[in-house]
């Protein structure tokens, strides 16, 4: 039991990290952005290169990545969405150019670098480590504790420093932000920047668990489930969606079976949307007549 | 030729499900990422009638359309009856399409990943005009009623639209349901087109790439997703030469569409015979008004 538990606090960490990065663009923004999916795909494919290829530590290559994956995003939104943004489109617009940010990017890393499997090389000395006579794998406690780094890190930011600061006044008030001085584009930046990052780091993770492929992209629709449990654009959220979705899954796929598991995931999804229709935290957001 | 035909056919497949799609995105302004799933309903309701029971072909495309009807009555009263934001529906429904394939690959009457080979194959190029033809009045006529005017009163301000007393669920589940007869059908005439039908076929790609049509068509038009329909599907075609790059240009024109008309092709236009008559007939005025212009200041000059 312990063991299940933990492997679903890591799996369900890596769902928060993927998660995060959807509610920080969803919470400015009020658009899902599908592309995210296929920058945390980019993201592993790097974090391979670094990693595997050229032979990097693995904190140093993550690093990396992190960066490279925070640039990638700013750049998709500076081509993609902008000129959408500053006309100021339905996020309908914006949720559709995502999908088509997302279709380009999965078939042009189809035809760069083709649809093979890569796995990743052993980057922990030990796979899996007994506590109270059960076993546990080293990358789930890892990448838990990661996580919970790097979320409690970006907590900090937003709390404590002036870029963060703007970044929640944002969110609360787009149009009173950018009269208080703030450059609202910049800030858009930073938060592109910022769900980068978090893209990336979820990526090499992702790609430590499972492989490196062009369609793993896919499996970032969890997180977006994830996400809207926990309610959109609420980072608590996130984080507790990201977690109980994990924790969730593996139970039925430990005790129930694994084929259903996926049916599970979206009828817990329905369900949580029926009882609370913003999510578990979500914000409520009135109509004003 | 074939070639060309085979891509009409495939095209007028996705038109039908698209003219669904348009009445419950474009005019009734809800959106969804699990269409597809309505599709695979039809096609397999029409599809196992046909292979096991022998029904007539006709008949069965009625059922499997029905059936998906059914379906999204079943689904569609908690979704819509919960007031569920635009976002949290669309993805609501992109777990229920997930959730239907999962099922039908492991259902027994449906032979789970293996799929349905071997369906008798009836759709053909008359029966699918047809097919479209009759969607298109249909949905034309369904637009300019009463119940089109409440879509449309509901897509622009809802708080508005329930203030003048239309029933907010009612409309929006009439909506619903005849979106998903439109996608049953498509199913039903995509499975006796192809002969085989298996779950993988219809996933979230095959959801996306019907709601691109009616964004990058024109919210608020019937013609212009259909026209933006054949152009997606002969996008990919057009650059087979180019392999596995021409998905990249697929998005990358649904991307280009958004940015530089992000109203759709048509926004909310309709090509109709009158208007091209008028336009025909102001062009040709035009001209007369320049050539007579061009000759009196000719015969100024001399």
């Amino acid at each position: 039991m312990l063991q299940t538990i933990i492997t679903g606090l890591g799996i369900g960490s890596i769902y928060a990290l993927m998660a995060v990065g959807y509610c920080l663009v969803f919470s400015i923004l009020t658009f899902s952005n599908f592309a995210h999916g296929a920058i945390i795909m980019l993201g592993a494919y790097w974090g391979f290169l670094f990693c595997s290829i050229l032979g990097l530590p693995f904190i140093v290559s993550l690093i990396f990545t992190a960066i490279i994956t925070g640039i990638i995003s700013i750049l998709n939104e500076r081509l993609a969405y902008r000129s959408l943004r500053e006309r100021r489109a339905p996020s309908l617009y914006l949720m559709i150019t995502a999908m088509g940010v997302s279709i380009m990017l999965e078939n042009l890393v189809y035809s760069t670098i083709g649809s093979n499997f890569y796995s990743y090389p052993k980057v922990f000395a030990k796979d899996y480590i007994e506590i109270f006579h059960s076993t546990i794998g080293v990358i789930d406690v890892y990448s838990f504790i990661f996580s919970i780094v790097c979320i409690t890190l970006l907590h900090l930011f937003l709390s404590y420093t002036k870029n963060g600061i703007a970044i929640r006044a944002g969110v609360t008030d787009p149009i009173a932000v950018s009269l208080m001085g703030a450059n609202f584009n910049n800030l858009i930046r930073n938060v592109f920047f910022l769900s980068g990052i978090f893209a990336g780091i979820a990526g090499v993770f992702m790609g430590l668990r499972y492989m490196v492929y062009p369609q793993m992209g896919w499996i970032t629709n969890k997180a977006y489930i994830a996400a809207v449990i926990g309610g959109l654009g609420s980072l608590p959220g996130a984080i507790i969606g990201g977690l109980l979705l994990g924790i969730v899954e593996t139970i039925v796929s430990v005790y129930i079976s694994s084929v259903i598991r996926d049916v599970f995931s979206f009828s817990f999804l329905i369900l949580v949307l029926l009882i609370k229709p913003l999510g578990l935290l979500g914000k409520k957001l009135e109509e004003k007549v | 030729m074939e070639y060309v035909k085979t891509i009409l056919i495939v095209a007028s497949i996705n038109v039908i499900a698209v003219i669904g799609m348009t009445i419950f995105t474009g005019f009734t302004g809800l959106f969804s990422l699990g269409h597809a799933a309505f599709m695979a309903i039809g096609a397999y309701g029409a599809g196992i009638l046909t292979y096991f029971y022998h029904v007539p072909f006709l008949l069965a495309i009625l059922f499997g359309s029905v059936l998906a009807g059914l379906v999204s009555l079943i689904i569609g009263y908690p979704l819509i009856k919960g007031k569920l934001g635009s976002d949290y529906l669309a993805i609501a429904l992109l777990g229920f399409g997930e959730a239907v394939r999962v099922i039908l690959e492991n259902l027994k009457i449906t032979q789970g990943a293996r799929g349905l080979p071997g369906i008798r194959i009836c759709s053909t190029l008359p029966i699918l005009i047809g097919a479209i033809i009759i969607s298109i009045l249909v949905a034309r006529n369904l637009i300019n009623s009463k119940y089109g005017r409440r879509f449309i009163a509901i897509r622009e301000d809802s708080v508005a639209a329930e203030m003048l007393g239309v029933p907010l669920f009612k409309t929006k589940y009439f909506s619903f349901f005849i979106s998903a007869l439109y996608c049953g059908l498509s199913g039903g005439l995509f499975a006796h087109y192809f002969g085989f039908i298996q779950p993988a076929m219809f996933t979230m790609e095959q959801s996306t790439q019907i709601l691109a049509s009616v964004v990058c068509g024109g919210v608020g038009s019937i013609t212009g997703p259909i026209i933006a329909t054949y152009i997606f599907v002969a996008i990919p075609e057009v650059f087979r030469f180019a392999k596995l790059w021409r998905l990249v240009f697929y998005g990358g024109a649904l991307v280009l569409t958004m940015i530089f008309r992000s109203s759709g092709l048509m926004g909310y236009q309709e090509i109709t015979f009158y208007r091209f008559f008028n336009k025909y007939n102001r062009f040709n005025n035009k001209i007369r008004t320049k050539l007579l212009k061009c000759l009196s200041n000719k015969g100024k000059h001399l």
